[in-house]
């Protein structure tokens, strides 16, 4: 298998290429079938991986292996080699990138069949899958640069797909100035890292970065640098305020890009580079209290806000805070846990709105729905459970993947588990408010439109199923000893996180411990289900119209805590009248000056010495007898 | 010819000298304050022939043939020069029914 690896990003770039050569013109049924056949076939090259890799796990032998495709430069003592590394992370992530993005590639065939951009759609899709395959591929940071890169590209090219709209030409670029400087930030670590170890071959690093004492200063700088760049990526504190408005995008593409696969790579990043962050606990706290403040933040956001879509994108920001935190208290397992299971039921809510935001024909507000559980029960069904998951009741999904976050943060620092446990009562009533607005209750759309709501077809039910299957059962990968399992994902990723486990704590919780906190946390989400449901269902307390008089708390949250107005105070606006200073004095009079300047200078000296082309023939003798004359004085004087 | 060196020192070198200015001279200010192109070309014509006839001075002087030889060459370039500038002062004078110099002064910016 390992020989046919370089096929699993090949394939969809052949996609792209057909789809992109194409562009619109193809007939949408062959558009269609390249664009889901390449995922396909990537998904199933990527499930024989992980059974290899599964097998050699089982039998006890090597699980990673190495493929050296060919040298890309060598310059003095850099070499970097496109090569790909294939261990546990990366088959899993290949899963999740493959799997879920199939599921997503057919759903997109129906939701997006009436749109004029059919084939410009799957070709940015399938470049997307491309470049996120390669940058979990890669055995080196330049590779997963170029892949960290690419799919931020992509990014911008699907969230401004529908690029007519002013907001939505710049929501895409306001996310693609935020990646930017988290990719900065990047950039500089990748400098650093070949600064301090001579190389950025992922083995050659963790090899040597094993040697350094704990807290070594290059490598806090390196961790911090590629915690700016996670930021960025992964829609932390400060940079978050970027994928709430990526929701611009289509709905396909918040699920794939901006729930279940991109705005994760930051965290594959540092689960990547687990040892450089174990050694330096700076950036092990900086990372814990900043994903516990953006998982705070975002999901008191959440609370109030009416697109159904935002609320999705402010519980995505939420959730991957949970990660960071995870990351942060040394979980890793229990961060990339929650990767695996929130890729699943993200994924199914974003497609379930995506299903809500079809049949309403393309209404996200959802004080105009309500009372869809009957019109539309497949995507009721799959969006409760959903629901079910992220709020972590168990035995869903998300209840193992939270509560192994929580567990270890408890253990480190009991702020921190506090902050999630306030956390995880939010989401569990945001998601529950969302579920009981849009599918209970009386309609309170137009008649016409109540006409028009119908069940999706199957190229949208059927990833809706299977995802809340997955949701289901996506738990019991890695049940914890404490309810009579064995840690199935954690053992799996052993050989990954072998260098860090020297230098984080391991669970030590006692399991009378370990059932309080779950008991606690599940009791929690129940019942704030129940609170939403009595203001939501039985008092039909439904948000009323923009304006109307509330708390300030409640303004706090609906206004986004003003952070989006805040920063165009603090950063926009005096950039913007910088440049207009620069633009005016510095480039206008400066330097458009200086360039006029010498043009205007010889221009007005020919006009000044075309005087003398008279063209009186005389007159251009006597200068030249004056000239020979002037020539013999200054020959004779200078002899 | 041992007779016609003898009889070209038998005049002072400062004489070919003197003389020869003058007429370069005469040729400088023909071509500067005439008007009409064959008075000018005739000027150009002299000067020429001042600078010939110095050379020829000097050459006998010194006893060196290079001078002469060098008196050939503007000779023969002379010929050349006056029969292209005749050739061009006849098209002038066809299409302008004048010699005057200052029909020429189209060539301007």
């Amino acid at each position: 298998m390992s020989e046919l690896i370089w096929l699993i990003p090949l394939i969809p770039f052949i996609g792209f290429v057909i789809n992109g050569l194409t562009w619109n013109r193809a007939p949408k049924a062959m558009t269609a079938l390249v664009g889901c056949g390449v995922v396909l076939a990537s998904f199933v090259l990527s499930l024989l991986l992980y059974l290899d890799i599964a097998a050699a796990h089982a039998a006890d032998a090597a699980s990673s292996f190495h493929v050296h495709l060919f040298d890309w430069f060598s310059v003095g003592k850099l070499q970097v080699a496109l090569s790909f590394l294939v261990d546990p992370l990366s088959a899993v992530m290949l899963l999740i990138i493959t799997g879920v993005g199939f599921l997503i590639h057919l759903y997109s065939c129906s939701y997006m069949a009436h749109d004029a951009g059919f084939g410009k759609f799957f070709a940015y899709l399938n470049l997307f899958i491309f470049f996120m395959t390669i940058l979990v591929l890669g055995s080196n940071y330049l590779v997963m640069f170029i892949g960290w890169e690419g799919v931020g590209l992509c990014s911008y090219l699907l969230i401004g797909f529908w690029f007519k709209k002013s907001a939505y030409a710049s929501a895409a670029k306001k996310a693609f100035v935020m990646n930017r400087i988290g990719d900065l930030g990047f950039l500089i670590a990748l400098f650093l890292i070949l600064e301090t170890f001579g190389s950025l071959e992922y083995g050659a690093v963790f090899s040597q970065a094993a040697q350094l004492p704990e807290g070594a200063s290059a490598l806090v700088a390196i961790t911090l640098l590629l915690f700016v760049a996670a930021t960025g990526k992964s829609a932390q504190i400060p940079l978050f305020t970027w994928l709430p408005d990526a929701m611009a995008g289509p709905t396909p593409v918040s699920a794939l890009i901006h729930a279940a696969t991109m705005v994760t790579a930051g965290i594959y990043m540092v689960v990547r580079s687990n040892i450089l962050f174990a050694l330096s606990p700076v950036t092990m706290d900086v990372m814990a209290f900043i994903g516990a403040a953006t998982a705070l933040i975002a999901a008191f956001i959440a609370l109030t806000q009416n697109d159904i879509k935002k609320v999705l994108a402010y519980s995505t920001v939420s959730q991957l805070g949970y990660m960071f935190l995870g990351l942060g208290v040394g979980a890793f397992t229990g961060a990339f846990f929650h990767v695996l299971t929130h890729a699943f039921f993200k994924a199914l809510l974003f497609l379930g709105a995506g299903s809500v935001i079809h049949a309403m024909h393309h209404e996200q507000d959802m004080r105009l729905m309500g009372g869809l559980r009957k019109a539309m029960p497949l995507t009721f069904l799959t969006m409760f459970i959903g629901t079910i998951a992220i709020s972590g009741i168990p035995p869903f999904a998300g209840f193992f993947s939270k509560d192994e976050i929580l567990a270890h943060a408890f253990q480190q620092q009991p702020v921190l588990w506090g902050i999630g446990f306030v956390t995880a009562l939010f989401t569990a009533f945001y998601m529950f408010r969302l579920l009981y607005l849009t599918f209970f209750g009386t309609f309170r759309g137009t008649d016409d439109q109540w006409k028009h709501v119908h069940e999706s077809p199957w190229q949208m039910t059927v990833p809706l199923i299977v995802l809340a299957v997955l949701s289901m059962v996506g738990g019991f990968i890695n049940i914890p000893e404490a309810l009579g399992g064995h840690h199935g994902l954690e053992s799996f990723l052993a050989p990954v996180l072998e260098g860090s486990k020297a230098h984080v704590a391991s669970l030590t919780l006692s399991h009378t411990v370990e059932y309080g906190l779950m008991g606690i946390s599940t009791l929690g989400a129940i019942v704030m289900a129940v609170v939403a449901y009595n203001r939501y269902v039985k008092k039909g307390d439904i948000p009323g119209a923009e304006g109307q008089q509330h708390g300030f708390l409640y303004k706090l949250s609906h206004h986004k805590l003003y952070v989006d107005e805040f920063y165009d105070a603090v950063v926009v606006r005096p950039l913007k009248g910088l440049s207009l200073f620069l633009y005016k004095y510095i480039d206008q009079l400066g330097i458009d000056g200086f360039v006029n300047g010498v043009g205007d200078f010889f221009a007005g000296t020919g006009k000044g010495i075309r005087q003398l082309q008279s063209g009186h023939v005389g007159f251009y003798i006597i200068m030249m007898v004056i000239s020979i004359i002037a020539i013999l004085i200054y020959g004779m004087v200078s002899i | 010819m041992e007779n016609i060196v003898s009889n070209i020192q038998g005049i002072p070198l400062n004489h070919y000298i003197i003389f020869c200015s003058l007429i370069f001279a005469i040729g400088v200010t023909g071509v500067l304050i005439r008007r009409n192109v064959i008075i000018i070309m005739m000027s150009i014509e002299l000067m020429l022939n001042a600078v010939n006839l110095l050379l020829a001075a000097f050459s006998a002087y010194r006893g060196d043939a290079s001078g002469q030889v060098f008196v050939f060459f503007i000779m023969a370039l002379a010929a050349a020069e006056v029969a292209v500038g005749l050739a061009i002062i006849i098209m002038v004078y066809r299409n302008t029914k004048s010699v005057d110099i200052e029909s020429l002064s189209k060539l301007r910016w």
